[in-house]
This record gives C-alpha cells, structure tokens and sequence, in this order.
C-alpha cells in the first residue's frame, strides 16, 4: 500500500519505513516555534522538566509578535522572559521587534522551515508550513516545551483527505477563496484530526503566496496539518532563501484517503465568511449591503506581498470611505520594505489607510484596531470566531485582500469590479 | 479520578477566544485567566461556578487558537472536567497535558442538560447522568494517552527521561 505525503514525512522522522494513520509515533522536529504568548508558558513548563538546555538552539524561533510592541506592561513582562530565555539559551532565531515578522510569514521568507520537514509551533497557524511540502502542525505550550527538551514530540499519523482543485481562477479571486470555500462546504470540524491535502491543476497554478494561505487555514477545517506537494513554485521559493538539502516527498498513486473532493475553480467567486465562523461562507454576489467601520488587510494569513500588491491596486488612486478605518499590516519587515519600494505604501497613505509594521494585534483583538460593540470589520485574518477582534457584539468577515481593499474605498462589503 | 459536578452547558464548537477571550492573553497566571473564563459566551459562568462543576460542550469543544490559557482557565475556575461530542486536536492535547481530564462521548454530551448532575469516573469512561438516570461510557484514551496519564503529565513524563538519559538532575 502507497503512503501519502504527510506519512512518508513522518515515518522518515519516525526513523520507520512505513507508517498508517491511526499509530502513534515519536518523531524528530526540525524546528519548534513559539511566540510572546505561548512561549512564556513553555519555558515554565520547561524549567520543570529539569533540563539545562534545549536540544539544539537553532531549530528553535521564538518571535515576539502578537502584543509586540509591547501593549502594556504585562506583555512587556511576557515579551522579557521570552526575549531573556533566547539568549540565555543561545537561540539564534530569535527576531526582535524592528527586525521580525508575523511568525508565519516571517519562518518561510527566512528560509527557516522547508520541504519534507516536521514542524511544530505553539500558535495554532503552524500549519501554513504545509504549504512548502512540509509536516507543521500547531501545539500548545507544554507540548512545545517537551519538544525543547527532547527535540521530538509524540503524533498520532492522521487519515488524510484529498482536495483537488480543477479550472482555473479568475480575476481577484485567490487561495483564500479556495481555502474559504472549502471550510464553508465540509465545515469548521470537516477535517477534524486529519491531514488536508490540497491538489490539482489549480493549486500548482498558484504562487506561493496564496498556497501559504491556503495552508494557514487548515486549522479552521479542525485538521491537523495542511499540505501540498513541492514542485518547480515550492522549490524557486525555498532556493532563494535556504540551500538546505530538503527531503521531497510525493504521495503514492496508490495512497489511501479518507475522503476525496473535487472542486472545479473556474466561475469561482470571491468569499465572504460571516460571523462567527469561519464555515458561513457566501460568494461576494451574495453578500447584500453591509456597511463596514473597518477594514483590516494583513496577518499570517494574508499579509504576504501577492496581498499588499493586490489591496495596493485597488486602492490606486482611491480614497478610503470616511466611516471606514482602513488599517494595513505587512507580514514582515522585508514585506514592509518592499512595499516601500514599489510605492505601495504612498498609495496607501494618499488612499487615507494607516500601514503599520508587522504585528498579530489586530487579528486577535489584541491592541491596535480592536472594535467597539455593534462595529463591523472586514478582515483578510483567519478567525471571525465571537469577540475575536474585540468587543462580544461586533462582527468580523473574512475575506481575500480585493475584497477587503474595495469594502475600505465603497464603505460596504463589495468587489473590485464595483469600482 | 472521579468527580461529582453540575452541568454548564455550551453549543458546537466553542472556539478559545469565548473559553479565554485573547485580550487577556498578557499574562498566564491562573487567578487571572480564572476570572475571565468563558466571559463572552456567559459573563455569569466563571463568578457562580462551583469547584468540580462540569462543562459539556457539543462538537468540536475548544477550536481555534494553540493558547493553553484556555484548559488551564476551565481547570483554574475549579471545573472539574469537559465532556463534549467531539474535540479540537489542540485543545484535547493541551488539556491532558496539563492534568484537564477531557472525556468524548457524544450522548452524554448532547443528553446533558444545565444544572443536571454527574457523576464521572474518568478512569473507567463512565458517566452518570444522576439527574436523568442514564448511563453512558466515553471513547477511551489512546494508548500514548494513557502512558502520559500514568507518568503523571507530559512534564513528569520528559523529567523521568531525562533523567534516564542523565540530562537533568534526580533532584530537581
């Protein structure tokens, strides 16, 4: 019997020929990441296994990113003991504010996670790695802990299922929409405890960009990771920022799945995902008239430059609605920086938008641009769950960077081609 | 392990931002997370809530974010354990991780009504409904699982190995 991608990663870390989904294995991580929240948690837990050191200081990241710049003195007090561990512990891939990145965005454009690789991460959006032909996975603090010490952390092999993508995208439609749509057909807990593998003509038409994406919002399916077979896209990317030697992996023509889906893409329109979940997804001619207070572009899970360029050229030469508080977040500071360069930042001011540096604040309601009970936003983030970006009454919706740039300039939710 | 509690019941897919909404998130000390727990869903859960009370939820129990903020607020709250239909796969590692037992069992779940009583016997998978006078069995934890539960926890359970590998202290 063949093996799937995600099995052949994990048997190869397992140190096993083979192995099936349901068996428990033990398995060497390649890297462990953690951030201001999570991560103070596991050096606690850390302490308390009585281990010395970690076991091995640079297959570990540690990004402060989610209330970094410091919010209040708390954070600053979480952010210390992360930023105090790193160098007590020698970790070289610790990324200062000034210097980082959204975790996500920040790991793959430093060239730090890749093909065939086992990552685990305490932030449950570990899995975007997946989309480089890796197995990442999200864990909590403990278990990242664990993997500190020990350099290996316990998985139960998940069944997989096949999603394959046929057509081809129009215009401003994107991997969100794909990864949208998909959530809305098999629901938030579709893919509980599996793995989705994502395929077909569609996918390998796409960057890499929205394949991180895509990737990113596994989690909201409830899967264990998402994944997508490297190819000439995966490996341009990964050999302008790493000459590692990466294990690549294929699934089996003969590999076992659980469920497979067929989705043809051609027709496909952009996604609105409605409060409060990820799975109320309607196609934007669905949408009705929604009057949005704000519009978020940016986050691990689109604050990619594909994302910048594409929120830039619908906002060319516009002006963002007076209700409306348009705030954009570049996922790294080379993102940031590039933006610069290409003037998409001007476009953005002289839009009326304000372009912060990278942070996961918004995303989570955590600092910069929470909402006021009754607001409306509509967001490029992964998460609209109830009083996520702020007060238990306002409303979140999801949606791609085009979407979430025109609803800025019209003051409703709406496409580009209303401009 | 055995607990004697009352039902609070909540819907599908309780997701972490309700359990322990993020903006708290600037600290993990367990008296602080205590007070905001499950805040946005009911305000009046975490000030009524009685030491070894039960939450039942339905599918997909603790979705979203990896935050091990979220068992450890159900667990400092005084909640005894969760029974849901179904989990999310970072919430169920997270919790028996740190000592939160988590039972899936569907009926019980789905039959459970607030302010009913349990009766549950974590180590055997049994629930009793003393309300109703049902009875029900939960899925029994994985192998791996149960190695964990006997070790004491995941930290227990790294201690004791490196140990053996003479990487940390007997002592410590």
């Amino acid at each position: 019997m063949g093996m799937t991608i995600t099995e052949k990663i994990l048997a190869v870390h397992a140190e096993r020929d083979s192995v099936k989904p349901g068996e428990l294995v033990s398995v060497k991580v390649d890297m462990v990441l953690g951030n201001d929240i999570t991560a103070p948690v596991a050096i606690d837990q850390f302490r308390k296994t009585g281990a010395k050191e970690v076991f091995d200081p640079d297959r570990i990241a540690l990004v402060p990113d989610h209330f970094a710049p410091n919010r209040d003195i708390a954070s600053a007090e979480q952010c210390a003991r992360q930023r105090d561990f790193a160098r007590e512990q020698n970790i070289r891939h610790y990324f200062e504010v000034g210097r980082m990145g959204i975790e996500h965005c920040l790991l793959p454009e430093k060239g730090l996670v890749g093909p065939g690789e086992v990552i685990i991460g305490a932030d449950s959006h570990t899995c975007t790695y997946g989309a480089l032909g890796a197995f990442a996975t999200g864990v909590g603090s403990t278990d990242m802990a664990a993997a500190m010490a020990l350099g290996e952390t316990w998985l139960r092999v998940p069944e997989t299922m096949k999603f394959v993508y046929k057509g081809t995208l129009g215009k401003w439609v994107m991997g969100k929409d794909l990864i949208l749509n998909t959530i809305g057909e098999i629901g938030v807990d579709g893919a509980l405890y599996r793995a989705m593998e994502f395929t077909g003509e569609a996918i390998r038409s796409l960057s890499m960009d929205s394949r991180f994406t895509m990737a990113n919002m596994a989690v909201e399916a409830g899967a264990k990771n998402g994944i997508i077979e490297p190819d000439e896209t995966t490996m341009d990317y990964v050999r302008q920022r790493s000459d590692s030697d990466y294990g690549l992996f294929k699934s089996d023509p003969d590999a076992e799945y659980t469920a497979v889906f067929e989705f043809d893409v051609t027709g496909m329109e952009p996604q609105v995902a409605f409060p409060h979940s990820p799975e109320n997804t309607r196609p934007i001619s669905g949408v009705g008239t929604i009057r949005i207070d704000q519009a978020v572009i940016g986050s691990c899970t689109n604050g990619r430059m594909e994302d910048i360029r594409i929120a830039a050229e619908v906002m060319r030469g516009r002006r963002v609605h007076p209700h409306v508080r348009c705030l954009i977040f570049p996922g790294t500071q080379a993102i940031y920086l590039q933006a610069v360069r290409e003037g998409l930042v001007e476009v953005f001011i002289e839009a009326g938008a304000m372009v912060s540096g990278p942070t996961c604040g918004p995303c989570l309601g955590g600092h910069m641009g929470v909402l006021s009970r009754g607001e409306r936003c509509i967001s490029t983030t992964n998460r609209n769950f109830v009083g996520r970006m702020g007060h238990p009454e306002s409303e979140v919706f999801l949606a791609n960077p085009a979407i979430a740039a025109a609803s800025a300039i019209l003051g409703r939710i709406a496409s580009p081609e209303e401009l | 392990m055995a607990f004697r509690g009352t039902v609070w019941k909540f819907g599908d897919n309780v997701d972490t931002d309700v359990i322990i909404p993020a903006r708290y998130l600037n600290s993990s000390d367990p008296a602080h997370l205590a007070r905001h727990c499950m805040e946005d869903a009911d305000p009046g859960f975490a000030p009524r809530v009685k030491p070894g009370d039960i939450v039942v939820g339905g599918k997909n129990f603790g979705c979203g974010s990896s935050r091990e903020h979220a068992p450890m607020a159900i667990r400092a709250v005084g909640i005894s354990c969760v029974i849901a239909e179904s989990f999310a796969r970072i919430f169920y590692r997270n919790s028996i991780n740190i000592g939160l037992p988590v039972l899936e069992a569907p009926e019980a779940a789905r039959d459970a009504q607030p302010g009913d009583t349990l009766e549950v016997d974590v180590d055997q998978g049994a629930i009793r409904n003393v309300t109703q006078r049902k009875e029900y069995r939960s899925a029994s934890y994985p192998e791996f699982v149960q190695e964990i539960i006997r070790a004491g926890g995941l930290i227990e359970y790294v201690k004791t190995r490196l140990i053996k590998e003479g990487r940390a202290d007997r002592n410590e």
